[in-house]
């Protein structure tokens, strides 16, 4: 049986942060990965472009090659962990290995969601996650003149926006009545639509596909699809990206807290002793909703790794909560958002459009808690600050969807706190570089 | 990750707003690092990594602040974004950049810009290629400073 003190099951956006959290703390204790893919970790968001033929492994991955070797990791590649035994603390793979831990990380993320439909068993029906979908699809384009793609959110979009590139005609169809229903208002939503048909892409909403359909012939393999409303489209491909769940099978056999996703508290600890989750897995503290979600960001994944891995490591660290927050750039329009972007009762909205630039904030109480900005995305940094940092806007707030924003709009008392201005009597200034060594105090 | 970088301070109580700041950054950053040929004949010119704030007799140049906790570094979906162990300087690996302007969402000083003609996330380097930072060598009023906090 193999045994580490930190044990780690998965090799994405939180697990990388676990391990450089834990190496700050403790360069000495074991490590072991496990991960069911059997590459280094890679920039999961592009498997678009690897689809595109934009970039090949070497140019996705997210650390160096010696990444592992250099943090003294033992990886555990292409095994599935299928059982974990909270009170034995051992983690089971697939090939029957036991790995026994001293603390456990469950960075597992989510894995697709696939209704059930007659023919998806059909040869060209894919879902769209990980390097090897970008692959196996990669390998069919030159037989695939017309692809179908179930859902219109952001893996939607994204694989549509690959597909496109490589000539192939496109029909999305999204059960809600707009695309990118999740992360953007109907505004946006119109606007991004707008781009993306005129990209030759064809967008049904309001439908779903009831059934896959073989192709003449070759009944095996797909031929289209038939709508809910009793139309046939036909397809040589057919992508199903209708979401992504948190993937709890490793715990169900045991009792540790899951809702949605594995339920953590701000250090990102399961109910079980020893027992951390992070990312796409976990359900945690979002910021704005003042609860725990599942908010399946990579920036959150990371955040919430490092903030584990400290944990793990001894280091009492907490988990400033996350919340939604996307930066989409398809078919050439930027697009961000962050937190509620559709507003509820009680709410305050603030927008503005002009040409192609469209922005709009959310307010709640005075505080910002919702962001939608398009094609003019340069201040969202500073908005989102004052999102997270839950500053009471009401003050300023005509100048959030001004072009003259910036830190200058805030408060004197806001904006000294974020320019962080030392005393000058505390700051050491260098006029010359080779004075470093006998440099004169100013003020 | 904790260490004592070396960074550039603003003074607002000294900035004239003159831009001389964002001029000489787009120098430094050139092909030619000529003032007048970077501005007259380098396509895409290069922007400046560092901006000038104002507002009535207020202003002041604002780049990175190579945090000790960089959030864009955290936030980065290839790893583009990295901290460098011994100078603090935080960099972006224009090879791996994808122009996502995720690190432009997560940075809380809007101290990242999206670079819209090379597609890539514009911030300052603090020069490390040179002896001085640009900005600090030529400001005219010391309306920039370069230092180091001491604990």
């Amino acid at each position: 049986m193999l045994e580490a003190k930190y044990v780690i099951i998965g090799n994405s956006a939180g697990g990388i942060g676990a391990i450089e959290a834990i190496r700050e703390v403790d360069r000495e204790g074991s490590i072991i990965l496990i991960s069911d893919e059997p590459y280094p970790a890679y920039s999961r968001p592009l498997i678009s472009e690897h689809l595109a033929g934009e970039r090949d492994l070497d140019g996705m991955l997210y650390r160096p090659e010696d990444f592992y070797e250099w943090n003294g990791v033992q990886t555990l590649f292409g095994k599935v962990a299928t059982d974990l035994n909270v009170s034995e603390k051992t983690v089971k793979l697939e090939d029957r290995q036991r790995v026994a831990y001293g603390k456990l990380l469950l960075a597992v993320g989510g894995k697709p969601i696939v209704p059930p439909m007659e023919g998806l068993d059909r040869k060209g029906v894919f879902t769209f996650t990980t390097l090897d979908d970008a692959r196996e699809i990669r390998a069919l384009i030159p037989e695939v003149k017309k692809a179908v793609v179930i859902g219109g959110g952001l893996i939607g979009i994204s694989v549509t926006d690959a597909l496109r590139k490589l000539g192939v005609e496109v029909s999305i169809i999204e059960l809600m009545n707009r695309i990118l229903g999740a992360v953007l208002d109907e505004e946006a939503s119109r606007m991004a639509g707008e781009v993306v048909r005129k990209a030759g892409v064809d967008i049904r909403t309001g439908r779903t596909v009831k059934t896959i359909t073989g192709k003449a012939g070759k009944d095996g393999q797909v031929g289209g699809v038939i709508l809910d409303n009793g139309e046939r489209i036909e397809s040589d491909l057919v992508i199903v990206a209708i979401g992504v769940s948190p993937r709890i099978d490793l715990v169900k056999g045991t009792d540790i807290n899951v809702n949605r996703g594995i339920l953590v508290d701000r250090h990102m600890a399961t109910s079980a002793p020893d027992v951390y989750a992070c990312g796409d897995v976990a359900e945690s503290y979002d910021f704005i909703v003042g609860a725990d979600r599942v908010v399946p960001i990579w920036p959150n994944a990371h955040i919430g790794g490092r903030v584990a891995g400290y944990n793990m490591a001894g280091k009492n660290a907490e988990y400033p909560g996350g919340t939604a927050m996307n930066s989409l750039k398809y078919f050439g329009l930027p697009v961000a958002s962050a937190g509620l972007v559709n507003a509820g009762d009680g709410c305050e909205v603030l927008s503005h459009r002009t040409d192609g630039r469209y922005q709009k904030f959310v307010l709640q109480n005075g505080k910002l808690v919702g962001m939608v900005l398009v094609k003019d995305v340069e201040p969202a940094g500073i908005l989102f600050g004052l999102m997270r940092d839950r500053v009471d806007v009401s003050g300023f707030r005509d100048s959030l969807v001004s072009d003259a924003f910036g830190l200058i709009s805030l408060p004197e008392d806001i904006l000294r706190k974020r320019l962080e201005l030392p005393d000058l009597g505390r700051l050491h200034v260098f006029h010359e570089p080779e004075a470093y060594a006998d440099a004169v105090d100013e003020g | 990750m904790m260490m004592k970088t070396r960074k550039v301070y603003p003074r607002p109580e000294y900035c004239m707003a003159c831009h001389l700041c964002e001029v000489h950054c787009v120098a430094a950053h050139s092909k030619s690092r000529d003032l007048v040929k970077a501005f007259k004949r380098e396509s895409p010119k290069p922007m400046p990594r560092l901006h000038v704030e104002e507002s009535g007799p207020m202003s002041f140049a604002l780049g990175c602040r190579h945090c000790d906790e960089p959030l864009c570094v955290y936030s980065c979906l290839t790893g583009a974004l990295s901290k460098d162990a011994k100078t603090g300087i935080v960099s972006v690996d224009s090879e791996k950049c994808i122009g996502c302007w995720t690190c432009v969402i997560a940075c809380p000083y809007g101290a990242i810009a999206p670079d819209p003609a090379r597609k890539k996330a514009n911030k300052c380097d603090l020069c490390f290629h040179l002896e001085k930072p640009a900005c600090v060598a030529n400001c005219p009023n010391e309306a920039l400073v370069w230092g180091e906090v001491n604990a």
